[in-house]
């Protein structure tokens, strides 16, 4: 690891300014993956900027029923919040999916969103990752691959995000609220992270100096039943193969609303457009699940080692739709 | 050293002002400044749980927090476990009692990890396994699927971990 | 005679306990010597090939850093038995991962900043890594791993299973595994003013430490002290020397100062062993009654270009059944891959769960109950030697498992039990391993007070052998426990050998035993009160520990499991775990229950999680880390119950114990993947049972996929 200075910052003002005067700066959360990144050399800043005690550690319940949860809360605490364990199960479902109860003391919601890939060439510096080090080619594609991206890689890169909370997000609408040195804006939390095309480098759509301030939970989504399914190599503390966070509502027979997003299977939280809309206003049984996913799964294009995840991630989904459905009509 | 910050940390009830490199963590300034060798460094990576501490009452993985970012926290090492008296914590006496460690390394961390989860079920945390009859923000009663749920950060390659889980029963309230 | 609390047998608690659950018991990097500095490995990114040049100006401008090592500069050093620790002695590289320098700095940080900052250039050559079953440059070793033969061969094996009546013939893989103690291995070393060398190391065993240090680094043996006082797990890796404690001694004589070096985590599976992978093939030939005609195991493994190692994995079907016509035999390809060496219970582990997994075909086959096939094929002299078991309880063993299992209620179709998605199989297995003993000293003293220190250089990996060697000596002097000091874990101490191959109570123990009864029986005859210094006997087992038995001699047990497969994601978890074993005498049943138990979680492991991959363009193991590389969790082990026989084999050593430390892991994979097929009605022949080979199974299970 370099040496790096260390800024302490008070205000999400003070953390952009102190951004933007300190070339090679980079913002520190929780630290569980960025300091994890440094020691192995794959990230390099020059300075941290501190913004774990940024006063953005509270929930807030918005006038229109939605929920701003700000971006240094700590991923057990959002997962234990009442208002989201009864509005958004999933959310909290994903979160308590993901590493262990230490790391989810320490992570932050924001950080959680800016994870980065764990990639084992993106992680070893002694070998090609168009991620880490773009032109350097990319060591996954023809190499182990297990673990890799089925839908929307490109030849330059096959990573997956290995984030859980995003992919509840994504299901739920969620949009996450960035500041940058001029101002604020919103991004949908499903379009917050990219695909990897020919800049894999970049894993969001976050601007340079762009800090992520907090993640609003919509009220359209909220109380609507949903779930998170993971699916990994052991019991717990373990990535995703494959997962799924999906709401369901159904009224009069018909599915009124549905979202669903996939883990574990590209660059970012697929959100599953294509079986949503072929769900919605459909009866909401097994073929038709069935049916949809594979509408949505017909774009993937699994490696030489990891076409498990296609019939995984089909048969996970249908069966978290499964059981949401079961809840209505019991 | 390369550029390094003032740093005041209350380490099991002392408090001590160190000048600490921005790179150091927290796991290596218990070990190499204050020599509370309890903590572990089992992967350095928060992938093992050896080095579990309880930092303001809560479990972490001291090798990924950078100390610099602690300033004026409080930090529960195994050495701190102890009651006033030297008297050993009861989950320490269980933990002799069930035989739940053989060689020892990832012990303390197992250890850290277990004040931690306790405390956490009761103030109403869910985990992963948690049932949905359990309202939110209530006490989680803590059975043995819950303990190895929440136990998980914690890897044991001696795998004693059916004796962990019975020694934390052993002293849930 | 003894004191009860103290006697052999007695469920007492871990000597250490307390010093381990408070914190205080210090592991190798934890001695805090005045002065020391920290070292940081760089290692080899090519597979193949030659340093050519090492920059190291960068790194040693770097803030706090004292030295670089290099082949160019690091202390020669004489050729060591085993050329793995020939670290830096030359520009060749073996292997991805081989270290090619060390960073020597002030600080931890500054260690591994100066390594990232070391420039080497490689020239790199072609590498070859793939083991395949049929590579051509595959050789039968004259001797695998423990100096068994790499081929046996009784009889007439191919005539006599092609004219059997009921035959299996299957192949089996098992893939690389990595011991991953929970401490990394880690030594601290220095150099005293008057040339001696001092190290703490964390080793199974400092006596061959010692042994190796004193040749490589041209000093006579009593001028070097390694100390292992408390080690954090090794399961074989740490059995003999590893390059760590021999890079910090050279970096301490490089710079003058106590170095520390704990390997990091990642580089662990290049360089302290691993179980190398094995290719299986196993045909049995049996009559229609059960009985083996004819057992074949053919096992293909690789092994580095530095060290020949072979994992004996076709060694179990030399001892476990009745089997008139039989060859084993091993083939070894030499890859540009890393040295492969112990992992618990070498060879009988990977063996094992090939020989079970086709004992489980056969028995299907057969339409045969498989505990009642096991049954059948018991015997009363080892098929190989022809010598009788000095005990066996193997039938004992299957019989007490089934009853505890409730095996009697089993309904033997595959894919019976299903509930929702969930579908639900119970297997059973046998295991052995042998009763390995090597000669050992120590030495017991009784003092003025009455107390007693009784002294051998064992070391506890956390067997409790502390404990246990602190019972034998109870026992032998008549004392109570609390009386009687142990020191152990110093090469100072009477001479001992490795923790390692279930021998380590086995061969202290004796030595102990010995000593300890040799002083009684002194003490008893001794008039008046003691001199200062006491009195003191020492033991020295050589030529009667190692001598030649007239017994085969093995510890053998059961293993059955229950697991349930989630037929949507693919996902297996074992319900039930139980064991039985016949073991010997067991001297302590609350350390005994945690090894038993330790080895049937890792063979867990081994079933349902573990197993790395050889990079075929990068030559390395693709899962490295404790993130990627999937020790079992405390989730994923519900219930785990392992009881045992009391045996009385006088054919042994005076302790009665037989080994404990290795057994619990050898059947546990294939009891597991004997109830996957009970469950789903497919079979498995690859592990681990991961989602994604779960999921092909079931596809293959029903055509139409398993939708479910």
């Amino acid at each position: 690891m370099r040496t790096f200075d260390y800024v302490r910052a008070r205000t999400a003002e003070e953390a952009t300014a102190a951004w933007a005067a300190t070339p090679g700066a980079r913002y520190l959360g929780g630290g569980t993956n960025l300091v994890d990144l440094m020691k192995l050399g794959v990230e390099r800043p020059e300075a941290l900027v501190d913004v774990s005690r940024l006063p953005l550690d509270t929930v807030e319940e918005l006038p229109d029923g939605s929920l701003r949860v700000g971006a240094t809360v700590r991923n057990s605490d959002l997962a234990a919040h009442p208002l989201v364990v009864e509005g958004w199960p999933a959310l909290s479902r994903a979160l308590l999916s993901g590493a262990s109860g230490q790391l989810r003391n320490a992570a932050t919601t924001g950080g959680n969103l800016l994870q980065r890939t764990r990639c084992p060439y993106f992680q070893d510096l002694s070998k090609p990752c168009n991620k880490r080090e773009p032109g350097s080619g990319c060591g996954a594609r023809e190499g182990v691959h297990r673990d890799h991206a089925v839908l929307g890689h490109s030849p330059h890169c096959v990573a997956t995000h290995p984030s859980d909370m995003a992919v509840a997000l994504a299901a739920l609408d969620a949009r996450v609220e960035l500041r940058g040195t001029d101002g604020g804006r919103e991004l949908a939390a499903e379009a917050f992270h990219r695909l990897p095309g020919d800049r894999p480098e970049l894993d969001t759509e976050l601007r340079p100096g762009e800090l992520v301030t907090a993640v609003v939970l919509p009220a359209a989504t909220r109380g609507l039943p949903s779930a998170y399914r993971k699916v990994r190599d052991r019991a717990s503390y373990a990535f995703a193969l494959a997962s799924a966070a999906v709401v369901l509502s159904v009224a009069d027979g018909v599915v009124a609303h549905v979202g669903i997003a996939l883990g574990g299977v590209a660059h970012r939280p697929w959100r599953a457009r294509r079986a949503e809309e072929a769900l919605t206003g459909a009866a909401p049984t097994r073929a038709a699940f069935e049916h949809a996913l594979e509408l949505e799964l017909s774009a993937a294009e699994p490696l030489r080692d990891n076409g498990y995840k296609v019939p995984l991630a089909r048969s996970l989904t249908v069966d978290v739709l499964t059981r949401l459905a079961a809840r209505h009509s019991g | 050293m390369g550029p390094a910050s003032r740093t005041t940390l209350t380490v099991n009830g002392r408090e001590h002002t160190l000048t600490v490199d921005n790179r150091r963590v927290l796991l290596d300034l218990l070990r190499e400044d204050l020599d509370l060798i309890g903590a572990k460094k089992g992967c350095d990576h928060g992938q093992c749980g050896a080095c579990t501490v309880l930092v303001d009452g809560r479990r972490v993985n001291s090798c990924l927090l950078l100390a610099v970012t602690l300033d004026g926290s409080e930090v529960t090492t195994v050495e701190g476990l102890a009651g006033p008296d030297g008297e050993p914590h009861p989950l320490q006496r269980a933990f002799l009692e069930r035989d739940a460690f053989q060689c020892g390394y990832c012990t303390p961390g197992q250890l850290c990890s277990a004040v931690g989860a306790l405390a956490e079920a009761a103030a109403g945390h869910p985990s992963a396994v948690t049932g949905p009859g359990v309202r939110a923000g209530d006490p989680v009663p803590l059975g043995a699927s819950e303990i190895r749920e929440r136990m998980s950060g914690n890897l044991c390659r001696c795998g004693a971990y059916p004796r962990i889980v019975e020694a934390v029963e052993d002293v849930i309230p | 005679m003894a004191d009860a609390p103290a006697a052999l047998g007695a469920p007492l608690i871990r000597r250490e306990g307390l010093e381990k659950v408070t914190g205080r018991a210090r592991y190798a990097v934890e001695h805090r010597l005045p002065g020391s500095a920290h070292a940081w490995p760089v290692t080899a990114r090519v597979a193949s090939g030659r340093v050519l040049r090492v920059d190291a100006s960068a790194a040693l401008a770097a803030p706090g850093v004292l030295a670089v090592l290099t082949h160019e500069n690091a202390p020669r050093l004489a050729e060591p038995d085993d050329p793995t620790l020939a670290v830096l002695q030359d520009a060749h590289v073996p292997h991805r991962g081989w270290v090619v320098a060390l960073v020597v700095a002030e600080t931890l940080e500054a260690a591994r900043e100066g390594a990232g900052a070391v420039d080497v250039e490689y020239l790199a050559e072609d590498h070859d890594v793939l083991l395949t079953p049929d590579r051509p440059d595959a050789y039968v070793p004259e001797k695998a791993n423990g100096g068994h033969p790499g081929l046996r061969e009784h009889g007439d094996p191919d005539g006599a299973f092609a004219s059997a009546p009921v035959r299996v013939d299957t192949a089996y893989r098992v893939p690389p595994l990595h011991n991953h103690p929970m401490e990394p291995h880690a030594s601290t070393a220095r150099w005293t003013d008057d040339g001696r060398l001092e190290a703490y190391c964390s080793s199974q065993g400092t006596t061959k430490v010692r042994q190796t240090l004193a040749t490589m680094f041209g000093l006579p043996e009593e001028s070097v002290t390694v100390r292992a006082e408390h080690v954090g797990g090794g399961f074989g890796s740490k059995g003999t020397p590893r390059p760590d404690v021999v890079l910090a001694s050279m970096a301490a004589l490089h710079t003058g100062r106590p170095v520390a070096l704990a390997l990091p985590r990642r580089d662990l599976p290049q360089l302290v062993g691993h179980r190398a992978p094995t290719l299986h093939r196993v045909r049995l030939g049996a009559d229609s009654d059960g009985r083996i005609r004819s057992l074949v195991h053919e096992v293909t493994t690789h092994t580095s270009r530095v060290r020949e190692f072979v994992e004996q994995a076709a060694v179990p079907g030399r001892t476990m059944y009745t089997s008139p016509h039989s060859r084993t035999v091993h083939r070894v390809a030499r890859l540009d891959v890393a040295t492969p060496s112990w992992m618990r219970a070498p060879g009988e582990t990977p063996g094992m769960y090939a020989l079970e997994s086709a004992m489980d075909e056969l028995a299907e086959a057969l339409g045969m109950d498989p505990v009642e096939l096991r049954v059948v094929n018991d015997c009363r002299t080892e098929p190989d030697t022809g010598k009788p078991f000095s005990s066996r309880h193997l039938v004992e063993c299957l019989r007490e498992g089934a009853r505890r299992f409730g095996w009697a209620e089993r309904d033997p179709r595959p894919g019976a039990r299903r509930a929702g998605q969930v579908l639900t199989g119970t297997g059973v297995a046998s295991a052995t391993y042998p009763v390995l003993v090597s000669p050992s000293t120590a030495s017991a003293r009784a003092l003025p007070d009455g107390t007693f220190v009784v002294r051998t250089n064992a070391t506890d990996i956390g067997t409790g052998a502390r404990t246990v060697l602190g019972q034998v000596a109870a026992e032998a002097l008549g004392a109570a426990g609390d009386r009687v000091r142990m020191e152990i874990g110093d090469s100072d101490l009477p001479s001992a050998p490795l923790a390692g191959g279930s021998s380590g109570t086995a061969s202290w123990g004796w030595a102990v035993h010995e000593a300890c009864t040799r002083l009684a029986r002194r003490l008893a005859v001794h008039r008046g009160p003691l001199p200062q210094d006491g009195l003191e006997e020492h033991a020295d087992t050589a030529g009667t520990a190692d001598a030649e038995s007239d017994h085969a001699r093995h510890a053998f047990g059961a293993h059955f499991a229950e697991v349930g497969v989630d037929t949507v994601t693919g996902e297996v978890r074992v319900n039930r775990l139980l064991g039985v074993y016949a073991a010997g005498r067991i001297l302590n049943p609350r350390t005994a229950r945690s090894q038993f138990v330790g080895g049937m979680v890792m063979g867990l492991g081994m079933a349902l999680t573990e197993g790395s991959t050889v990079d075929p363009a990068f030559g390395d193991f693709a899962e490295r880390d404790l993130a990627a590389y999937h020790v079992p969790v405390n989730a994923d082990v519900l219930s785990v119950e392992a009881h045992w026989i009391e045996e009385d084999d006088p054919h042994l050593n005076p302790v009665g114990g037989k080994g404990i430390g290795e057994i619990g892991i050898v059947g546990t994979a294939a009891a597991v993947g004997n109830a996957f097929h009970h469950a789903v009605g497919v079979r498995m022949r690859e592990l681990p049972l991961t989602p994604d080979r779960v999921l092909d199974a079931l596809a293959r299970r029903s055509p139409e996929r398993g939708r479910a």
